[in-house]
């Protein structure tokens, strides 16, 4: 399984964010996008997950074309900034929601899910009425419940305390063992975690 | 497909406010119109099929706003583009289980509104029937607007402005039914084609309301 | 499609190539407008018979039909390079047809304009909803429309695509818009067709119509050109020649 990028080129609001960047992922490998705010870390996430607008280049899963292929979707798991929770539902229908429509979904319930995640007695709350490290932890239980051999986390360590950082670093060394692989965009160091750096440049 | 439709309703059901204003704002549309002309019911009759219709248009069109902007907002959206269902079966997945959320209180209504302007009590299923037709047309109109503006800091005030003018076919025919059936003619052809324009807007709007969708998240 | 055709097809989607292009053309539409203009305003104006019904109030039909045409012709071009730019990704389609929206809108507002001056001398109002205005008028909204999206975007690539995507909408719901402004015209106003009743148009009258038609479409493809030209120097104001063309 590889993700290959070749000379993917962003332009944002007239200021190109990245040109002629290439890259090669394959199974087991951590890719981390760096750089200060504001250097397109997000912004080449997103193209990479296929929500983005990606100016030039091209983007190649499994050696097919990427871009808006089933294939690809199905493969991949984006966890953005926003955390994709619907507020006026508990965390666990979203889950159960985000289980129903996923390509491949895992046999782990929704309880077993959160409760890995930290997220026991909040569970069947609205989401609403979580605090931000809460509702992040209900977001990454996603990752447990579905699938996916490509995960694109962007600043998963928002809000997150010490104990939910060490989460995430559990979550990708398990997901990487099994064979998975991870693109991560963060400023914040990962204990543990051994990654390719990609540097994106400041400001243009 | 279910589930996304059943979250929706199960999202709509827990808010009620929301849900309930387009209707709202039907029922103050309608009223303001005697109170800005006259009470005369002379005058509510002859335009009451315009003024009822209007009304639905503008109600229908309110309920747009908040077809896509809290899914933008909360991530849900790039979520539903990323999943591996086809979007424009999202699309309509959306606009139909927000139609029967906020649109059927419309119509619904309407009858109510019929009463209030004077409307013949024998034509009423015509008027509910139009309106059933229309208001999941101008939906689906209405949700290509919001998709093209959910994004942006204006939207708001700008999706109408870029509805309104493609709503003007189905406003035209849809009035007239009903006025036809109040002058006691058979209105059934006019309904065919509102009819007609429901099964274009279910063919073609759900791509265009994909495409606009994807470009709103594009940066 | 072989080989050169694709270059031809890639050299077009070349902001400098296509920015000399427009720089050569637009002066000789320019002339070429301004003699067809001038010729059928001396046609329309000066040596044909003032009509035996309406007098010389006519005469505005020399504005408003090329404008009215236009303002349709317009439209087209601007849904045409919208979906050329969606489905190829050329940016510089999109160009065009935000370089073209502006100018269809004016055309129709002049269409508005002169067919209100040619209601008041025939029916007695400025406006009476007939059902060619009418349509027109929807029009206008629908440019006015695609205008304000397509600016309303931060990053210009994303409005573009937006425009493109009404601008489509548009195009699709036209016939349909004009087609019940038509019908919903002819219910509340019986037969009553004003600028669809030049039945028997004389060639007098023919001759100085078709120079304006022409010379109208040529000034149009000159405003456009300059148009096209300065869209680009604001897209590309970084790129090096944009800079070697402004000096």
């Amino acid at each position: 399984m590889t993700l290959e990028a070749r000379s993917l080129g962003l332009w944002r609001v007239e200021r190109c964010l990245c040109r002629d960047l290439s890259f090669r992922l394959g199974s087991g490998e951590i890719l981390q996008f760096a750089g200060p705010n504001g250097s397109g870390k997000t912004s080449l996430m997103r193209a990479v997950a296929g929500v983005g607008r990606l100016d030039e280049g091209e983007l190649f899963w499994e050696g097919n074309p990427a871009t808006r292929s089933d294939g690809y979707r199905t493969d991949l798991l984006y966890l953005g900034h926003q955390t994709g929770l619907k507020s006026h539902l508990s965390a666990t229908e979203n889950y159960l929601f985000y289980q129903s429509i996923a390509g491949y979904s895992s046999e782990i319930g929704a309880k077993e899910a959160l409760g890995r995640c930290g997220v026991t007695e909040p569970a069947d709350r609205p989401v609403a009425t979580l605090s931000m490290g809460q509702r992040r932890r209900a977001a990454l239980a996603r990752l447990l419940g579905v699938k996916a051999k490509l995960w694109l986390l962007d600043e998963p360590l928002t809000s997150l305390d010490t104990e939910g950082v060490g989460l995430v670093s559990q979550l990708l060394k398990s997901h990487v063992k099994g064979g998975g692989m991870a693109i991560l965009a963060t400023h914040q160091l990962l204990p543990g975690i051994e990654a390719q750096r990609l540097e994106l440049g400041g400001k243009a | 497909m279910l589930a996304l439709a059943s979250r929706d309703l199960r999202i709509s059901f827990r808010q009620p406010g929301e849900v309930l204003t387009p209707a709202m704002f039907f029922v103050l549309v309608t009223t303001l119109f005697p109170l800005g002309l006259s009470p005369q019911p002379e005058l509510l009759r002859t335009i009451a099929p315009g003024v009822v219709w209007v009304a639905a248009l503008l109600a229908v069109l309110v309920g747009q706003e908040s077809l896509f902007k809290s899914d933008y907002e909360d991530g849900s959206l790039e979520q539903l583009v990323l999943s591996p269902m086809p979007l424009p079966l999202v699309a309509i997945t959306r606009v139909t289980s927000h139609w029967l959320a906020t649109g059927l209180p419309v119509v619904v209504l309407a009858p109510l509104m019929g009463l209030l302007m004077d409307y013949p009590t024998q034509a009423m299923g015509c008027l509910v029937l139009s309106l059933l037709l229309g208001t999941f047309t101008l939906s689906l109109l209405g949700a290509v607007g919001a998709a093209l503006t959910v994004g942006l800091r204006q939207g708001s005030m700008l999706m109408p402005i870029l509805v309104l003018p493609l709503a003007v076919p189905v406003l035209i025919f849809g009035a007239h039914a009903v006025a036809q059936a109040a002058n006691g003619e058979d209105p059934s052809g006019v309904l065919y084609l509102l009819a007609a324009f429901l099964v274009l807007g279910i063919t073609l709007a759900p791509f265009a309301i994909a495409a606009a969708v994807r470009v709103s998240l594009e940066s | 499609m072989d080989k050169y055709s694709w270059a031809w097809f890639h050299r077009f989607a070349s902001p400098p190539y296509v920015y000399r292009v427009a720089e050569l053309w637009a002066p000789w539409f320019a002339w070429i407008a301004g003699l067809l203009i001038a010729a059928g305003l001396y046609g329309g104006l000066w040596s044909s018979p003032p009509d035996y019904q309406q007098g010389d109030g006519f005469r505005i039909i020399y504005i408003h039909v090329p404008s009215a045409y236009l303002s349709m012709m317009c439209y087209g071009i601007v849904a045409t390079a919208s979906t050329i730019g969606l489905v190829w990704r050329m940016k510089i389609a999109h160009t065009v047809a935000v370089a073209a929206a502006p100018l269809g809108a004016s055309f129709t507002f002049l269409a508005l304009i002169t067919g209100a001056l040619w209601g008041k001398p025939m029916w007695g109002a400025y406006w009476v909803w007939d059902a060619r205005l009418t349509s027109e008028l929807i029009l206008l909204f629908l440019y006015l429309g695609f205008i304000a999206l397509s600016r309303a975007y931060e990053d210009s690539r994303s409005g573009d695509r937006a425009g493109a995507v009404l601008a489509l909408v548009g195009v699709v719901n036209l016939p349909i818009i004009h087609y019940s402004v038509v019908w919903w015209s002819s219910l509340h106003q019986g037969s009553t067709k004003f600028f669809g009743g030049n039945a028997d148009i004389q060639t007098s009258m023919l001759m100085p119509l078709l120079l304006m038609i022409f010379g109208f479409t040529c000034l149009f493809a000159a405003c456009l050109a300059k148009r096209v030209q300065l869209e680009l120097l604001g897209r590309e104001r970084n790129a090096a020649w944009a800079a070697e063309a402004v000096r």
